[in-house]
């Protein structure tokens, strides 16, 4: 699942999300692909992926749309879906937002022999199930131990993880990865806090548990939402620095905080990786004629525009045996500038 | 001579006293009231009750966790604060029969409103926080002005603008800013010493300094205090609060708010200007979003369109805790401001339990359920006694 808190603000996209929505165009399908998910067309998250396959398409020379759901109803993204089917795509790539919801449509285009990757939301194991070639998104659970390896390689045996969409499964993997990682047994309740979005209720909860547990060694935020006020927490109690702070997802203020020192890292799922690379697979799985992730990824590999890409936005894929992961890629002190210099639009 | 006089005096004053005296249980119109009943007929009592049981239930489960420790009590108030500004305006709407759903967007939307114009195109931080006031003053009118002139119910016609401003905001934080967040912000009020003095930070930060210096309030190693002053957030909402419970109480415009409440109809023909009584409440409830919208951007140094996100349900929920009736009429702006307490200490004080986190919600709501019905059985209780 994409782990941004905008699922909430869908419901008030729907005045907007109809009308929002791009006109297909309606060109005659040649060498033509297609990325459908179940993000509202207002959604600036993700601007990157957008971009991404617009690339890919330029890179590759070929045409790809993008079709989002409207408002984010999984029941638009089905009829996106079918309708992809019925237009004879080269290729069609989507993001698992719900399996048992998605798997029909999807069995309709694999009927009509069509390839499909799946990118961002879903498990691996779905992604087989659906038929897809591959899928390029980031594990949760696998993320949050990356990060929990990190700290404990940093010597950190307690952490609070501050919560801010507990009723989302991404965020419980991520916590308990990270728990995992550093040997927390007991973490969901001594070592989380459900703080919901609002800024003053996350900071107070947080001060609220740091007073209380002043022996925390770390924090992980789960994104914008809970680093956001969590600088500012950070900042208030003089832990900057004496506290290992990292995060999920990028924003300016993390990014900022990165630079000051207040966060020490941020757990990036490169959105672009997921974009272009769904594309590109997809490409090559037609022009190649054949279903083999292996196969594919050393094609991508040998690539020298895609190579281009990774160096210019500083992209660091995951190769797996049987497809690729987007992250986690872990933005520092180090890597911020470049990171900085892209976001929003590629990164 | 003076002696005499003085004498005539004292007799007739005891005349008085003693026919004053006389005359009060004579006069049948008026029955006699024992402080007590006075007591258990006001509208916060409950909520007062409520509040106590609340911080009894946390004193004895996170008595010494330091959650009624200076720092703790500040911690908590903030929140309860953020979320009493709310509760005074929908109280006093609430009290005149009327709904505003749109509170909560509009907290974003005014965070937007002063965040997008200094940082994308140029405005003096006044100005944006001036405009947002306006906007939101005059979408709080356009509220109250289709509520009166459609005679459709608030809960419809507000619950579009909920839906309306929340989408403006997505809209304009993704314009402008291509994201929704708007950031940054936090610069423009350090550079603003009018702006940042209203509505960031805190305030008594010298007398603060002093006590923990002499070691009367806990300090950092560095020396600087835990507390570094009341937070701006209390003193608006403690403002708001007394200005708003004092027109209520005391003022004519007070009574025009019960009795708008209690019965338009009625009201209207005894020759209270009902429609302009309800539109400036709905202006005013705008103008307590608006207030939390630009004190949370204040704070945090950026906006963003998921903010406020069900604050209006909060609101009403602090406001019914308080005593005041669903259906208008009763109420008092005190007890709005006891629920919103309830509600901020229940919301943080679990953090400072040992209770699983995943029980938070829970937690919460239940908390609220056992606070309204005590409330309710309280002044069930004072009733049943008349």
């Amino acid at each position: 699942m994409r782990f941004k808190p905008f699922q909430a603000t869908l419901a008030a996209a729907l005045a907007l999300g109809l009308g929002l929505a791009a006109p297909a165009s309606r060109a005659a399908p040649g060498d033509r692909y297609v990325l459908v998910t179940h993000a509202a067309d207002s959604d600036s998250w993700w601007n990157t992926i957008k971009n991404s396959i617009k690339q890919a398409g330029d890179d590759f020379g070929v045409a790809v749309d993008y079709r989002g759901s409207g408002n984010g109803d999984l029941a638009e993204m089905a009829r996106q879906l079918e309708s992809a089917a019925a237009r004879n795509y080269k290729g069609v790539a989507f993001d698992i937002a719900n399996f048992d919801q998605l798997k029909g449509p999807a069995a309709k285009i694999s009927a009509k022999g069509i390839p499909i990757v799946t990118i961002n939301s879903g498990t691996p194991e779905e992604s087989t199930k659906i038929g897809a070639i591959m899928h390029v998104g980031q594990g949760e659970y696998d993320a949050g131990k990356a990060a929990g390896d990190r700290a404990k390689a940093a010597g950190i045996k307690s952490f609070v993880c501050v919560n801010h969409y507990a009723t989302n499964n991404a965020s419980f993997e991520r916590c308990q990865g990270y728990a995992d990682a550093i040997g927390v047994k007991d973490w969901r309740s001594s070592s989380m806090i459900d703080t919901g979005m609002d800024p003053t209720v996350v900071s107070a909860k947080l001060t609220a548990y740091l007073r209380a547990h002043p022996k925390t060694q770390a924090i992980l935020a789960l994104g914008p939402n809970a680093a956001e006020p969590a600088i500012k927490v950070v900042e208030d109690l003089h832990l900057k620095g004496a506290i290992n702070f990292g995060t999920f997802d990028l924003s300016p203020a993390i990014i900022a905080g990165i630079k000051s020192g207040t966060i020490q890292y941020a757990i990036d799922q490169q959105p672009y990786l997921q974009g272009y690379m769904g594309i590109a697979a997809l490409v090559i799985a037609h022009d190649k004629n054949t279903k083999d992730p292996a196969t594919i990824i050393a094609a991508l590999k040998a690539n020298p525009k895609f190579q281009a890409r990774l160096k210019e936005y500083d992209l660091k894929p995951i190769y797996t045996a049987n497809g690729v992961s987007s992250g986690p890629a872990f933005v520092t002190k180090d890597n911020v500038a470049t990171v900085e210099k892209y976001a929003g639009q590629y990164r | 001579m003076s002696a005499i006089n003085e004498s005539v005096t004292h007799m007739i004053q005891r005349q008085r006293t003693n026919a004053q005296e006389a005359a009060k249980p004579t006069d049948e119109r008026v029955r006699k009231i024992s402080p007590w009943r006075v007591l258990l007929d006001r509208p916060e009592l409950g909520s007062i009750a409520g509040t106590v049981l609340v911080f009894v239930f946390f004193a004895i489960t996170a008595g010494d966790s330091g959650m009624f420790a200076l720092d703790g009590v500040i911690n908590w108030a903030k929140v309860a604060g953020y979320l009493g500004i709310l509760a005074v305006g929908a109280c006093l709407l609430m009290i005149a029969g009327e709904f505003d759903l749109s509170i909560g967007s509009m907290i974003g939307f005014a965070g937007v409103v002063v965040a997008i114009p200094p940082m994308y195109l140029g405005w003096p931080l006044w100005a944006s926080v001036i405009a947002a006031f306006l906007v939101c003053m005059a979408l709080g009118w356009l509220n109250g002005y289709l509520v009166m002139r459609t005679k459709l119910p608030s809960f419809i016609v507000t619950l579009a603008f909920m839906f309306i401003l929340r989408g403006l905001t997505l809209v304009l934080s993704t314009t402008f800013a291509n994201s929704t967040i708007v950031s940054g912000v936090g610069s423009k009020f350090d550079e603003s010493p009018l702006v940042s003095g209203l509505f960031s930070g805190t305030t008594f930060h010298g007398l603060f300094s002093f006590l923990a210096s002499h070691g009367i309030i806990e300090s950092f190693p560095n020396g600087e205090p835990v507390v570094g002053g009341i937070p701006k957030v209390l003193l608006w909402w403690i403002g708001l609060a007394v200005v708003a419970g004092f027109v209520l109480a005391r003022t004519r415009f007070g009574n025009w708010i019960y009795t708008v409440g209690g019965d338009a109809n009625a009201a209207k023909n005894v020759g209270v200007p009902v429609r302009r009584v309800k539109i400036s409440l709905f202006v005013f409830t705008a103008f307590c979003a608006c207030l939390f919208g630009v004190l949370q951007v204040a704070e945090f140094g950026s906006a963003a369109s998921d903010r406020g996100l069900q604050k209006e349900f909060e609101a009403i929920i602090a406001v019914v805790i308080g005593g005041t009736l669903l259906t208008g009429g009763f109420g008092s702006v005190i007890g709005a401001c006891f629920g919103a307490i309830i509600f901020g200490v229940v919301q943080i004080g679990i953090s400072y339990t040992n209770i699983d986190s995943d029980w938070y919600r829970v937690f919460l709501g239940g908390m609220l359920l056992i606070a309204v019905l005590f409330n309710h059985y309280i002044r069930s209780r004072a009733a049943s006694t008349k």
